[in-house]
């Protein structure tokens, strides 16, 4: 539970040196408590104080990092259970499944897949984000021979699956990529946490029921580890869900710290058929799970997961915006049509693709509306003429076109004679108000 | 003691509608808690799916929807009949596209004479939707009310701007209406108030809250249902207590994903697999929001939701 200002005044030294920037102890006390102070600021709190504060301040969902370098990914933290309320914070890690019992061949396919099945979307790479490899075999020599090639062969991080002996053996050549080892269960904790504390990495833990769960999480806790991920899969996707939100309410609501731990999920044991299993891994991105571990990255399954991820995890108060410029489709030239609108990510979807959808070489210029929609920026003052004739002028579209003239979005028609006269000797044509009807519009334009 | 889950308490309900007649009849919302959470509440009528039926054939779709509905493409009977028989649809959404001023402007009348024909040869209830034109709405789903008296059809969209005209006729001849506004939960109950002051029953609404694809706004539709369900559950908001339709198959659809050949688009794989999957997740995630009626094309991705809807309500 957070601490109340009183009870963290309690822990300071009292002594009213104004040394962190507050009048009295008691005054930064509160301050902490709101969470518009830090701790360090205090350069005389006893170590003791600074456990039991940290601990006390600290996020209810633990952060994990795993993997090393530009490629580690965090998981947890998250501080709400509906995404309106606040962003989600650290999107879902997708991790590919590799097993020893795979043929060499198939095994490079996955790996090739990770390494290069990327897209770019609004100035962001959407990829998967680590390789979860199993043994089937419990053979702990060729586990590790397997580990060390996927090691070698991506900078991504791993996901260790496997029996204790072989994670033991393996973890030798992949340690310093700080591994997720799977998983702590009743039977093997001891072996396990061993294995978590000696090479500092974050662990798994498994169990039937929540109440394992939270029995093996308290253990980890106790023996001193802190990088703890929760696997809640049930044999239904229901109940697997339900254990998604028990464990963030819990960890929310009642500040329950045994499930304050981000949730691991396998889509790939729930079924052979692959896009049924993208599609419920779509559904764990969306309704919490912190990792989920799938059979297939193929090209479309990766790309309906990464942008349902990027989409869910989007800040729900600030608006994806795509950058001011010149974007071309199907190939224009001097006379291809010119058109303009705003910045706002979603309108651009929509717009670009209407118009490669209509196979029509055309110009689009992208105007900074810090966002907004076209009727949102023109009522905002945004999509104006006295603001976009310069913009037009000055972004060099004047270079590749024979002809000036240039479509404007019809919901913003009323501007056009302004437009006109701003921009000097331009024609300013009124073009569709719904993307749906570009493609019928510029065929028209085109002739075709 | 063992672990006890954080149970909401929830002081609302979703209400029950029914939509389609007699045996024919279907029933949809009645939930008592928030989408997932069956553990806390009671979900009697598991979410629906509509298949989408147009009233002319679709020049623009994709093969891969359209190979399956080759040989009734141009027979909107014979297709919702295939939707129904062979795919399994719940209910079929007849899509008046054509109707719209700015296409083929199909008469009022001959729409009407289409829904009546298509509402008679199904066993599954009928949703009606016109080409969102809403002044034309007005003059199609007004006859179409009339002619389709006695099926209990669901007419949409109704939006402000034709509640008046479109609710009236509804109430008249004993249809459903589903209520359509801009992703916002503030307009959406505006829009419910003015149906039900005009005197349509609120166990004759369903909202359509407007969906956006994956990657073209889901996550607004996305959010925008959860306050809309947290509104009427833990609010206890009576004027948001209706059921939520999402005709997403269109949007699916339309995306760049669905349509863009491998060719001109290498790092996005198998077309046909990225339109299903752009339908599919879309889908799985408006049920998560909580969804009563999908309106989808694919056969392939209907059934992968089917298999979602049958887990979620075991």
């Amino acid at each position: 539970m957070a601490l109340t200002g009183i009870q963290i005044f309690k822990m300071l030294p009292k002594t009213n040196c104004k040394e962190c920037g507050e009048p009295t102890c008691l005054a930064f006390a509160m301050k902490l408590a709101a969470s518009k102070a830090e701790l360090a600021s205090c350069p005389y709190v006893s170590d003791e104080a600074k456990e039991q504060l940290s601990e006390a301040s600290a996020p209810p969902i633990r952060g994990v990092v795993i993997g090393a370098g530009d490629n580690a990914v965090k998981v947890g933290e998250e501080l709400v259970l509906y995404r309106h309320e606040k962003t989600f914070v650290n999107p879902t890690a997708i991790a590919i499944l590799i097993d020893d019992s795979m043929s060499d061949d198939k095994v490079n396919a996955k790996i090739d897949q990770l390494n290069n099945n990327k897209y770019d979307r609004v100035g962001m790479t959407l990829k998967a984000n680590l390789v979860a490899v199993k043994s089937t075999s419990d053979d702990a020599g060729k586990f590790k021979a397997l580990v060390e090639k996927v090691s070698a062969a991506t900078d991504d991080g791993l996901v260790l699956i496997a029996n204790a002996d072989c994670i033991k053996e393996a973890i030798s050549v992949c340690a310093a990529k700080k591994p997720l080892i799977y998983a702590a269960t009743k039977d093997n904790v001891d072996a396990m946490s061993a294995i978590a504390k000696a090479n500092s990495v974050p662990i798994a833990v498994k169990g039937e029921t929540l109440d394992d769960i939270i029995e093996l999480t308290q253990k980890l806790t106790a023996a001193g580890i802190k990088d703890i991920v929760i696997d809640a899969d049930e044999k239904t996707f229901k109940d697997t869900i339900k254990n998604q939100i028990a464990i963030r309410r819990a960890a929310l609501k009642k500040k329950f710290r045994p499930l304050g731990f981000p949730t691991i999920s396998f889509p790939c044991d729930m079924t052979d058929d692959a896009l049924y299993e993208t599609t419920l891994a779509a559904g764990l991105i969306s309704k919490y799970a912190g990792i989920v571990v799938v059979s297939d990255i193929d090209a479309p399954n990766l790309l309906a997961m990464t942008v349902n991820r990027m989409n869910i995890y989007t800040d729900p108060q600030r608006p994806m915006v795509m950058d001011q410029g010149i974007y071309e489709f199907n190939s224009p030239d001097e006379n291809s049509p010119l058109l303009i609108t705003t910045n706002f990510a979603l309108t651009y979807f929509i717009v670009s693709a209407e118009i490669e959808a209509s196979r029509v070489p055309t110009w689009l210029l992208i105007m900074d509306t810090e966002g907004m929609s076209v009727l949102t920026a023109w009522s905002a003052g945004k999509f104006v003429a006295d603001a976009m004739a310069p913009f037009v002028i000055k972004s060099g579209i004047t270079d590749k076109i024979a002809k000036k003239k240039i479509i404007i979005p019809g919901y913003v028609a009323q501007l056009s004679g302004e437009f006109q006269e701003e921009l000097g000797n331009w024609e300013v044509q009124v073009g569709p108000r719904e993307a749906g009807d570009i493609p019928k519009y510029l065929r028209n334009i085109a002739g075709i | 003691m063992g672990f006890e889950l954080p149970k909401d308490n929830y002081t609302g309900s979703i209400r029950e509608v029914v939509i389609g007649e007699g045996d024919k009849a279907v029933k949809i919302g009645g939930q008592t808690a928030m989408p997932l959470c069956g553990f806390e509440g009671e979900f009697p009528n598991a979410p629906k799916i509509a298949m989408d039926v147009y009233d002319e054939t679709p020049e623009e779709w994709a093969e891969a929807v359209t190979e399956h509905f080759k040989d009734v493409l141009s027979d909107p009977v014979a297709w919702a009949q295939k939707c129904v028989n062979e795919y399994g649809a719940n209910m079929i959404c007849l899509q008046l596209a054509s109707t719209d001023p700015n296409t083929k402007d199909t008469s009022a009348e001959a729409a009407a004479e289409l829904t009546k024909k298509v509402a008679d040869a199904i066993n599954v209830p009928l949703i009606v939707y016109g080409s969102g034109n809403a002044e034309k709405d007005i003059e199609v789903l007004t006859k179409v009310s009339e002619v389709c008296q006695g099926h209990n059809l669901l007419l949409g969209p109704v939006v402000e701007d034709n509640y008046r005209q479109i609710g009236a006729s509804a109430i008249a001849y004993k249809h459903c209406v589903a209520a359509e506004t801009p992703i916002d939960v503030n307009m959406a109950k505006q829009l419910n108030i003015l149906l039900e002051n005009l005197g349509v029953s609120p166990d004759k609404i369903v909202i359509d809250p407007s969906t956006g694809a994956l990657g073209y706004g889901i996550e607004y539709s996305y959010s925008v249902m959860e306050r809309d369900r947290l509104a009427a559950l833990s609010q206890n908001d009576g004027k948001m207590q209706m059921p939520m339709i999402c005709n997403l198959g269109k949007e699916a659809w339309k995306a760049r994903e669905s349509k863009i050949s491998v060719e001109e688009e290498p790092t996005y794989g198998d077309l046909t697999k990225r339109g299903i999957l752009w339908e599919s997740v879309t889908a799985m995630n408006l049920l998560m929001a909580g969804a009563d009626i999908l309106i989808m094309r694919h056969p392939e991705a209907i059934n992968i939701v089917k298999k979602a809807i049958a887990d979620i309500h075991s």
